[in-house]
């Protein structure tokens, strides 16, 4: 079921396939509705479309675009092979555009609920990082903007593009137009077809041959840019030879009225050229009953040209549906693909992640590393695949799931999916499955760490291996997070 | 141990004020009941241990030695239905298990548990800070961490190495017990609590743990050891051996009784007792 709903776009990465997503069709322009509110009426169709398109002074061809994916959209049907439960969104009682959020939303720190004052505080988050996260009106010059000013000047000096895609689109139409929707086509599946009709925006990421992007780009400089959206689209391109680490996210908690979120990611390694893209996601989980909470429907995957390296490290710990699958097509000869991953479901959440390896180069290697830690009555899936094609001789994979669980009242569950046609291919699969014991509890009591900092560490030990893998300030941000993400799970 | 006090004596200690005695009272434990699942196991356990001494707690199979370890430690697994637990002249019963730690309490256990992930030295040094913490005080700057994981890994003769790997994660028997005493070391409790410290080492590694027991060993400190047979008490020598017996300690004696326990067995005590 998986790979029937996924890989139907497999045939997409051929070169032949891969031209034929990028022919610009010539429409005719038909007519569209004039809004001029900063929102739009709930409801989807093509007039939606069109007027999300002009609201952004878009382009005719990614006016276009949109409307070849709407149109695939309407024929799709949302994917239900995914181990979670919820109650489908109503498409038709979405609104899908809405303008940036310019005004503060509260005049000081007293106004915003404190339980998130009390979270940004143990996260080590500064005061005025606090009023920006939570939407308060900030009266004086805060470091980060002078920080992401000098930031801008040190990646143009490189000549690196880094902006919001909608900004992209203006200034660098040529690389948009060439490479969006190579990697995650329009048509991949129901959430990426409807993202690409509907995106707000995202990230727009080029670095040019042989350039190494001295410094960890993330989405956190571009705060100033945030309310991208329910909607968001990233696309990252990294020339030949050339290297990019990535940040997404935030550790802080994300509060939204948007339930339903469909982002795409694509990533590009041109021939040997390695890009690191490290994501914490802390959306608002739902409370302890299982009400509210965002669904996360992502759409994440990198092509890796000859001898080039996409390494995707996740920890995930929010949302109420979580349903992402970053992955990697390893295309080129002697190209290397890296999933590491640490996902933490508590209450009533819900997380069906894990990664795709497709190999379809000579000597291509991937490394799988999926820690899953579930507590309450939560339940936690990965679901992973494993494709040698049969040109890839020499293809290698190392896949270890791991799950730790807590309490009586949670799951965990592994679908690993392994299928190759070459002979030459060496796949090893290893998974374990334990359980926080009250022994190694009492064992910590005994050396006088107490209960919750005796969980962080099982827990922090447990998910190592993928911590090392960040870059060592979100690594240690995460760490907090962990801890603060299953406080109270244990009696 | 306990020993009748003379007129004298009492009214010295009055002179004294009580307190002062008080302090001097290592552990204190009176008429102690535990059970698990309604099925009782100590039966009215009384013990007394003052500071520089070592006490042997010896008793056969399902006796309640490891129970009465767990008990005093506060395990949540065993319910104390009478009776009471006095450390350093505070009634202890009430606290969690890390509270009784932070006051100077530390078992060494039977099974040490497996923490895949956490280095000794990342283990150690949180259970140190956390302890640290609960008296107020700053974590102890690394240097000073530094040199006392050196200091006390050569006293135990444990490699370097040793120290980065897991806790207790593919460890041998002997290493296990290695690392609760330098657990021991590293924390420097008032009194511990070895349970079943010998059972699984080979000889050298017996001779190196007792060895470091021994060399902490002080005057301000005191030990408890708990076993099934005298071996580790040719090592380790006690000041008093207690037979425990379904639940009961019902005999006392210097060191000579655990050699009367080896050559004789545990029947003749049961006979003792019965009669």
């Amino acid at each position: 079921m998986f790979l029937r709903n996924n890989f139907n776009s497999k045939m997409a990465y051929t070169e032949e396939e891969l031209k034929k997503e990028l022919e610009t069709k010539e429409y005719e322009y038909g007519f569209y509705t004039d809004i001029e509110s900063d929102t739009l009426p709930v409801g989807l169709n093509e007039d939606i479309v069109r007027a999300i398109s002009k609201k952004k002074n878009e382009p005719q061809w990614m006016t276009d675009w949109r409307l070849e994916a709407f149109s695939q959209w309407k024929q799709m049907e949302e994917p239900e092979w995914a181990n979670v439960t919820y109650k489908k969104p109503d498409f038709q009682a979405i609104s899908y555009y809405s303008a940036p959020v310019s005004k503060p939303k509260y005049q000081s720190l007293d106004e915003v609920d404190p339980e998130l004052l009390d979270t940004f505080k143990r996260l080590g988050i500064s005061l005025d990082e606090q009023k920006k996260l939570a939407g308060v009106a900030v009266d004086v010059v805060m470091d980060s903007v002078s920080v992401a000013t000098s930031f801008k000047k040190t990646l143009g000096e490189k000549g690196i593009i880094f902006c919001s895609i909608s900004e992209a689109i203006q200034k660098h139409p040529e690389l948009v137009r060439k490479y969006l929707g190579t990697v995650v086509p329009q048509k991949d599946n129901f959430y990426a077809a409807l993202n690409s009709a509907v995106f707000s925006d995202g990230s727009f990421c080029y670095i040019p041959k042989g350039v190494r992007c001295p410094m960890e780009l993330s989405t956190y400089f571009r705060i100033n840019q945030a309310g991208t959206g329910q909607f968001e689209r990233t696309l990252v391109i990294a020339d030949e030879s050339s290297y990019v680490s990535y940040l997404e996210g935030c550790t802080a908690p994300t509060r939204d009225e948007n339930q339903l979120h469909a982002a795409v990611v694509e990533l590009i390694a041109m021939d040997d050229a390695e890009i690191k893209y490290s994501t914490v996601q802390n959306w608002f989980p739902g409370d302890k009953e299982g009400k509210g909470g965002v669904f996360n429907f992502v759409t994440k995957r990198g092509l890796c040209e000859n001898r080039a390296k996409i390494s995707w490290t996740q920890v995930e710990t929010g949302s109420a549906v979580t349903w992402k699958y970053p992955s990697c097509v390893l295309k080129g000869d002697n190209s290397v693909g890296e999933f590491y991953s640490i996902a933490v479901t508590n209450n009533y959440q819900q997380a069906d992640t894990g990664t795709k390896m497709i190999h379809l180069g000579k000597n291509t290697k991937s490394t799988i590393i999926s820690k899953g830690i579930s507590a309450g009555r939560s339940q936690n899936s990965y679901r992973g695949l494993v494709q040698v094609h049969g040109r890839a001789e020499n293809a290698r994979n190392f896949s270890q799931c791991d799950s730790l669980l807590m309490g009586n009242q949670c799951g965990a569950h592994t679908f690993p999916y392994i299928e190759t046609k070459n002979k030459t291919a060496q796949i090893e699969h290893e998974a374990t499955t334990s359980k926080i014991g009250e022994d190694q509890i009492f064992y910590c009591n005994q050396r006088g760490i107490d209960t919750e900092k005796a969980i962080a560490l099982i827990v922090n030990g447990f998910s190592k291996e993928v911590l090392n893998k960040l870059p060592m300030e979100f690594a240690v941000e995460a760490q907090k997070l962990l801890e603060i993400s299953l406080e109270g799970s244990v009696g | 141990m306990v020993v009748g006090f003379s007129k004298d004596t009492i009214e010295v200690r009055e002179l004294n004020e009580i307190t002062a005695y008080n302090k001097k009272q290592m552990l204190k434990i009176e008429n102690l009941h535990a059970s698990v699942e309604d099925k009782a196991i100590l039966r009215g356990i009384n013990l007394e241990v003052k500071p520089g001494e070592v006490h042997a707690i010896m008793g056969p199979n399902g006796s309640g030695k490891s129970t009465l370890s767990s008990v005093i430690a506060g395990n949540e697994d065993f319910e104390v239905t009478n009776g009471n637990i006095e450390f350093l002249g505070e009634d202890i019963g009430e606290l969690a298990p890390e509270e009784r730690a932070h006051k100077g309490l530390f078992l060494s256990f039977q099974y040490p548990v497996e923490i895949p992930g956490v280095s000794v030295t990342n283990f150690i040094k949180t259970a140190i800070n956390e302890t640290r913490r609960a008296k107020g005080l700053e974590d102890m700057p690394a240097n000073e961490m530094l040199k006392l994981i050196r200091e006390k890994s050569e006293l135990l003769e444990i490699d370097r190495k040793f120290l980065s790997r897991s806790l207790n994660e593919g460890f041998s028997g002997g290493e296990k017990k290695r690392n609760e005493i330098f657990q021991m070391a590293m924390l420097a409790p008032k009194l511990a609590i070895l349970d079943e410290t010998d059972s699984g080492l080979d000889i050298d590694a017996l001779r190196i743990v007792a060895n470091g027991v021994n060399k902490l060993k002080s005057a301000d400190n005191a030990v408890v050891v708990i076993t099934h047979y005298q071996r580790l008490l040719e090592y380790i020598v006690p000041d008093f051996v207690h037979v425990l017996l379904n639940g009961r300690i019902v005999k006392s004696g210097g060191k000579e009784l655990a050699f009367e326990l080896e050559e004789k067995g545990y029947d003749w005590i049961k006979q003792e007792v019965e009669v």
